[in-house]
């Protein structure tokens, strides 16, 4: 089959690899008929994420037809499933309280000392992003072997095109769990860092959820417009001053909560940006956190951080007196995409929610590498990228 | 290429003590034990504590797994489900007339493999098996697992704690951990395993084919 593979950074080429095949009872085999460039690829894509080996095929946000089923696979052929980028069994503590990303039995045993170290405890694992989290092949790809199939994959009806159901496979439920985890209340006002996927969504989700006032912040003109036409106010963080700026817009109270969509690639002119900029260059591994911090600074006192953006490593100058003094309360993590997935079907089918909006290309997998590259210097336009295998 | 420094192979050998291997008197009890005299009592395990343990290492790790004890104990106790999660496990068969007496193949790099005879040395039925390494043993080890109930609705916890003389002294240690053949990672991996196989009926792997499966299998070993 063909499959878009990693081979170093800012290097990814389609190649021939062998086809996938049922190796655990509960696997079963994806034809994948349409699969995204998620914003955290890019971050593979920098290779500013540990663990990536050449030829590691790439893709967490994938859907298609099943065409195997292991044993104990509760799939049957011919249907049509959305697969979450998480890697759960259902059966664990974690999975049981439904704190899915954090399976104990997802990444296979040699794979967890890693992150064992690095975090304390192992991550769970996730479709082709890095050995760390398990070293699974990822989705944009013809074929993907899906473990734990019985728990994961979500099937669709077939009334609902691909474009409408593709992104519950991860950033409509991120950002949905972004707006959860801001606490939001009826009165509030939220503002949410970055306009890419994940931001939208959060933004999204969270005038769903009743926000008053929800104000996204960004530089890119193409990707406020869209924060608008969802009905946010927006700041340009390029032209504005944005802690003074989110001040006058809450009234002087400040933001009740935040959310940083941004993760640990963040955009910025703060020096000491420019500075975790060079150690990421030279390898030393800090994160970029200007988003976060600034996030912490505007929030009011007793007000909540939300962090679906995505860190690996360490940071310097962390505001840690701004998060203890203000009394603030932190929530963060990978998606627990299985407690969200059925709910958000409904809204979908219901017409509630429509993230086809987000799409800003179509490309067959064969121009893989191209879509990477335009995803990630092209940010403004290109913001959405969904390949086609077999296209 | 597989290495094949004797220092590696060498030092694997105490990790025969996870498969059951045993015999001779070690500092098993004191690692167990949760308060320690020699120290401010606290609660932690006492393989936990900063101390050493003369001429032997203790290795102890302890998993929560969402299934009954019962069920939990009758599938370690069949020793013939254990080479399922424990990859350097060949098989186990009984040896001689004597309940409890067997003989462990150990798979070594290079394609070795040992056997070692063993005995339990305590049991008691749901809560533990304990065995050691006979008078002739190469390897100077005992080891227990327990299986005590978790709080609520948590399931089981099941604790391996492990005691060896390391065989190749301090550098043929540092070496195994570097290859990841430390006896403490294998038994932290097997655990793992044990843990899979029984919360989710098999054991996680990220091969893509058969085959590459079949490779893993054989790196780990």
């Amino acid at each position: 089959m063909r499959a878009l593979t990693w081979q170093g950074t800012k290097k990814v080429s389609v190649e021939t690899v062998a086809d996938p095949e049922i190796v655990n009872p509960r696997d079963a085999i994806i034809r994948v008929t349409s699969t995204a460039i998620c914003g955290s690829d890019l971050h593979l894509y920098d290779g500013v994420i540990p663990s990536m080996q050449p030829g590691d095929i790439l893709g967490h946000e994938f859907m298609g037809e099943v065409v195997e089923t292991g044993s104990d696979s509760s799939l049957e052929k011919g249907q049509r499933v959305v697969v979450p980028f998480t890697i759960s069994c259902g059966g664990c503590f974690h999975c049981r309280i439904t704190q899915y990303s954090a399976c104990e039995n997802s990444n296979p045993p040699e794979k967890q000392d890693m992150s064992e170290k690095l975090y304390g405890h192992p991550m769970a694992g996730i479709f082709g992003y890095s050995h760390m989290t398990g070293g699974y092949a990822g989705g944009q790809a013809e074929y993907v072997r899906v473990p734990f199939s019985d728990v994961g994959p979500i099937v669709v009806p077939d009334h609902l095109d691909d474009e409408k159901v593709l992104f519950l496979s991860d950033i409509l439920p991120t950002g949905w769990m972004a707006a959860e985890n801001a606490d939001i209340g009826p009165d509030d006002t939220v503002a949410v860092w970055g306009c890419g996927p994940v931001g939208l969504f959060a933004v999204q989700s969270a005038l769903l959820m009743g926000a008053a006032k929800v104000i996204a912040i960004d530089h890119y003109p193409h990707r406020l417009e869209l924060a608008r036409q969802l009905g946010a106010e927006t700041i340009n963080f390029r032209t504005s001053d944005v802690r003074e700026a989110l001040m006058e817009m809450s009234g002087g109270i400040g933001v009740d909560a935040v959310i940083d969509a941004v993760g640990m690639e963040a955009h910025g002119f703060a020096v000491d940006n420019m500075l975790d900029i060079a150690k990421q260059t030279v390898g030393i591994g800090a994160d970029r956190a200007s988003a976060l911090k600034q996030a912490i600074l505007a929030v009011r006192p007793g007000g909540r951080v939300s962090v679906p953006g995505v860190y690996g490593g360490m940071t310097d100058k962390f505001p840690l007196g701004a998060l203890m003094e203000k009394g603030l309360q932190l929530r963060t993590g990978q998606t627990h995409v299985q407690r969200y997935m059925k709910d958000l079907l409904g809204r979908i089918e219901e017409g509630e929610i429509d993230t086809t909006f987000l799409i800003s290309h179509r490309l067959p997998l064969e121009q893989a590498a191209e879509g990477y590259r335009q995803f990630r210097d092209a940010q403004d336009s290109w913001t959405k990228v969904v390949l086609k295998p077999g296209g | 290429m597989r290495n094949e420094h004797p220092d590696r192979w060498a030092s694997r050998w105490p990790y025969l003590a996870l498969a059951g291997v045993g015999l001779a008197a070690i500092p098993l009890a004191a690692a167990a034990r949760r308060r320690r005299r020699e120290v401010d009592p606290d609660s932690a395990p006492g393989y936990t504590a900063r101390r050493d343990f003369g001429d032997y290492r203790v290795v102890g790790r302890s998993v929560t797994i969402a299934r009954p004890r019962a069920e939990l104990f009758a599938f370690w106790r069949d020793f013939q489900n254990l080479p399922r999660f424990m990859v350097n496990l060949e098989k186990i068969e009984p040896s001689g007339e004597e309940p409890g007496h067997n003989t462990w193949h150990i798979r070594a790099p290079g394609g070795r493999v040992f056997a070692v005879d063993t005995r339990i040395a305590r049991e008691v039925d749901g809560e533990l098996i304990a065995w050691r390494s006979t008078e002739d043993s190469e390897i100077d080890t005992e080891g227990r697992v327990t299986f005590e109930d978790a709080p609520g609705e948590r399931g089981t916890r099941v604790s391996l704690i492990i005691a060896y003389k390391p065989k190749g002294g301090a550098i043929g240690e540092a070496i195994a951990t570097l290859a990841q053949r430390s006896p403490e990672l294998q038994a932290r991996h097997d655990l793992k395993r044990f843990k899979m196989l029984m919360e989710t009926g098999e054991i996680a792997t990220s091969a893509r084919t058969r085959s590459e499966r079949q490779h893993q299998l054989e790196e780990a070993r």
